[in-house]
């Protein structure tokens, strides 16, 4: 019997021309496949998001097998003792279930909540790295608006699926949103009516946020997400200024297969940080909270973090109630300004941005470097001004819990938050402004004098002056453009230390001969590097 | 009813002196002697009812309250005064207030107090359990007031899930969910209940101590107080933390907050920095 022979090293030359004769997808793929991404760590943060959201979709569908999002009341008989016999939603119940009597159904919904707090974490810090570099500049303005609108896309997700467990502090939260769309003048009750069917809490809201939470809201994720990689595509990625890399090309690995395996190493270390985090940190113990009364409000009831900005707004505004004189008199709650004002004003801001900058600037051209924060003082100073804003009304959203465990007196607290929101966002300002200029000269200052080599020399006269190390050749002034790129400021930079080791982490740098000691001949240089000579002789 | 009836009006007629006609000198003598029986009827009853003025000098106090008043007078007597009658600006009348006051204030450190603030803090207790009891007593026989029952384990027959639901309508908004305590205005604050003992607990309930209300016997039955001491100290404290080995204090959203920047984002920066440093 003649065997055959079965070439295994075969198999994927011969699948992939079966593929590509029946399909004709070698072209396009080719093209895809060699498409080339530019290698920066700061590129990885929005696969962070990216990531994380795909680990949302497999843990949430996992809840959506045992989740029961309806208001029906149910007497708890499950295994938690303390809760039996408990009157319920069955929202409630159901995810007492999951966290108590379903198989792994505890670290899913661990995973789930902080794969979502991580979502908008990467989000917040993606969003930063484009904003402090200048990504979002002409071509990518639309790139940039889709990332925010991610951004209040995910509020809108988390927010919803904050409440559907029904527990304590999400019908809290709910209580709260609820007051927030009654704020609203004129139409406000009926925006309330018309989402809870009636007044609070009605029967229907879980359900309703269900179907948001797990049907619309990642539907239109799914679709800004497939946009914002698209565009990622076909725009092509930015990159920073840098030998080689110009305005008109991309200096940078394939896509297949370095760049590729590259990122599947990269989710299974989002995949597994989400999942260490599940295992070892308890999130939102529902089963404390208890079922949602509207009698139960429990000391630091606070939303999520991406929400505590809108409750420490809140916290920190006067009790400012204007009253119209229409008829019986028309009022305007404070509430309205904080939570409706101050977030349409910031989403119009954060929307609009790329075409205020290029109008203020008149810079209307296409840019794909990047530039450093440094180099663009009055952005950077804007961005931390902005940070500065945020942090400070996500920590009055955590007042309380700061005052109590730091002894400080809560009402202290509200007024710090208040006038630090005032005083210290230009403050931040103008402390990032001078940073920025002072790093930018410190850079030029090198470029044109050389690097210090840590060597004093004493001249004939008895002066001492410090050797530099020229970056350029010649007499060291001028010669060197500033280009917006690291400037090397350490003679191990420049080759003083003999040739790195690639290390684990970082290079491994060795020291390059043994040391000299004062008694012994000098040890000659090595032929290859260059002789350090003094940049100058400034007095 | 006539029987009533005609007894009284027997009585009224012998009062008016209708039978008979006594002489006008015998009708004065019994004016007499009636006007003088009334006023030492009433004297007699006001003797015998009234407090006596040298009583409330030197009430008989138990040799356990007699110990307490001899501590009272070298430690609290500074802010308390004279008898714990209170020092107007310094410290509060302790005539009334209870043992259950004295038990859950100095058992809990926070008498005598290191200095005036916003609120007394918990403090290792200065008082050993015996000369906590002895100022208990001294203040109880002062004026009386609220008692902690015997024993030191209150809630042995408890239902957590009524204690929980107890807990989370009366307790909770200051308290928290979990117990950690939270804060109140101008620096005041709810404390932790995480080293509260049963009886500090119930002592706490009985007399309100700072700016807790009074949870008395007829708003919260003893039999609730037991239910909400159990939930308190099996299920807050011994539940063990089903979701991992770190609660992050269960403060909320706010530690789960810093949780994810600290932990989640910096170990993923750093992997993006070992990932992309490998090209």
């Amino acid at each position: 019997m003649k065997r055959r022979k079965f070439d295994v090293a075969a198999v994927p030359g011969n699948t992939a021309r079966a593929v590509d004769e029946r399909f004709q997808v070698s072209t396009p793929l080719r093209r895809l496949l060699n498409k080339v991404f530019p290698d920066h760590w700061s590129f990885l943060l929005g696969e962070i998001a990216l990531f994380s959201f795909i680990v949302l979709l497999l843990t949430g569908v996992f809840l959506t097998f045992f989740f029961e999002p309806t208001m029906t009341e149910v007497i708890y008989n499950g295994s938690y003792a303390p809760l039996r016999g408990t009157p319920m939603s069955a929202a409630y119940a159901s995810t007492l279930d999951i966290s108590f009597d379903v198989r792994g159904g505890l670290i899913m919904r661990q995973m789930h909540h902080w794969a979502a707090l991580l979502f908008m974490a990467a989000i917040v810090v993606h969003m930063l790295r484009v904003f402090f570099t200048g990504a979002f500049r002409k071509p990518r303005e639309t790139n940039w608006i889709i990332g925010s609108l991610l951004f209040w896309v995910g509020f809108l997700a988390g927010f919803t699926g904050y409440s559907l467990p029904d527990d304590g502090l999400s019908g809290t939260g709910l209580r709260i949103a609820s007051a927030i769309m009654l704020s609203i003048p004129v139409i406000g009750s009926w925006v309330t009516a018309a989402v809870f069917n009636g007044e609070f809490p009605g029967t229907i809201i879980i359900s309703r946020f269900f179907i948001a939470h797990v049907l619309l809201i990642p539907g239109l994720l799914v679709a800004l997400i497939t946009v914002h990689l698209g565009l990622v595509f076909k725009q092509k990625h930015t990159q920073w200024p840098g030998p080689g890399r110009t305005n008109g090309n991309v200096v940078g690995e394939r896509m297949f297969p370095r760049y590729a395996i590259k990122q599947g190493g990269f989710f299974m270390v989002v995949f597994g940080v989400i999942a260490l985090m599940g295992g070892l940190f308890q999130i939102n113990p529902v089963w404390l909270f208890g079922p949602y009364e509207a009698w139960v409000v429990s000391a630091a009831s606070q939303p999520d973090w991406y929400v505590m900005f809108l409750d420490g707004s809140t916290r920190l505004m006067p009790d400012w109630e204007i009253t119209i004189p229409i008829g019986e008199g028309y009022v305007i709650p404070p509430l309205f300004w904080p939570t409706v004002v101050l977030p349409g004003i910031l989403v119009a801001i954060s929307l609009l941005y790329p075409f205020m900058e290029a109008r203020h600037l008149k810079d209307y051209r296409s840019h794909n470097l990047l530039q450093r924060p440094r180099d663009v003082p009055f952005r950077t100073g804007l961005g931390a001004m902005a940070v500065t804003f945020y942090v400070i009304l996500t920590l009055s959203g955590a007042n309380d819990v700061i005052a109590d465990k730091f002894h400080i007196s809560l009402n202290a607290m509200t007024w710090a938050g208040r006038i630090g929101l005032l005083l210290l966002p230009p403050l931040a300002y103008y402390v990032t402004y001078r940073i920025c200029l002072g790093l930018q000269q410190h850079d030029r200052e090198v470029l044109a004098h050389g690097v210090e080599t840590g060597i004093i020399r004493r001249l004939p006269d008895g002066r001492f002056v410090e050797v530099h190390q020229p970056l350029s050749a010649g007499d060291g002034h001028g010669e060197l453009d500033y280009v917006g790129w690291v400037v090397p400021k350490k003679m191990n930079r420049l080759g003083a230390l003999g040739p790195a080791i690639r290390g684990f982490f970082y290079p491994i740098e060795r020291p390059a001969e043994a040391p000299v000691s004062p008694g012994h001949p000098p040890v000659e240089p090595r032929p290859e590097r260059e002789e350090i000579t003094s940049g100058d002789t400034r007095p | 009813m006539t029987s009533d009836n005609d007894r009284r009006r027997g009585l009224l007629a012998r009062l008016r002196g209708r039978p008979g006609a006594p002489s006008r000198g015998r009708r004065r003598l019994g004016a007499a002697v009636r006007l003088v029986a009334a006023l030492m009827l009433a004297g007699g009853a006001y003797t015998v009812l009234a407090p006596g003025a040298a009583a409330q000098e030197n009430p008989p106090l138990s040799s356990a309250a007699v110990d307490g008043k001899a501590l009272f007078d070298v430690s609290c007597v500074t802010c308390h005064g004279r008898n714990a009658q209170g020092v107007e600006g310094r410290g509060p009348s302790l005539v009334g207030v209870g043992a259950a006051s004295v038990e859950f204030q100095v058992s809990t450190g926070r008498m005598p107090m290191a200095r005036q603030e916003a609120q007394a803090a918990r403090k290792p207790e200065v008082f050993t359990r015996d000369e906590i009891d002895q100022l208990a007593a001294y203040v109880q026989e002062l004026g009386g007031g609220p008692v902690v029952p015997a024993g030191d384990n209150l809630h042995a027959d408890g239902n957590v899930a009524i204690g929980g639901e107890l807990y989370r309508i009366n307790c909770s908004q200051c308290h928290a969910f979990s117990g950690g305590g939270g804060a109140l205005s101008s620096g005041k604050y709810a404390p932790s209940l995480a080293p509260a003992t049963d009886r500090q607990i119930y002592s706490a309930m009985l007399s309100g101590p700072q700016n807790m209300p009074v949870f008395g016997d007829n708003q919260i039955t003893p039999e609730q107080k037991a239910d909400i001491i159990a939930y308190i100290q099996t299920t807050l404290k011994d539940d063990g933390d089903p979701g991992g080995l770190f609660n992050l204090g269960r403060y909320g959203p706010s530690t789960e907050g810093v949780a994810i920047f600290l932990v989640g984002i910096v170990a993923l920066v750093f992997a993006s920095l070992w990932i992309a440093g490998k090209s």
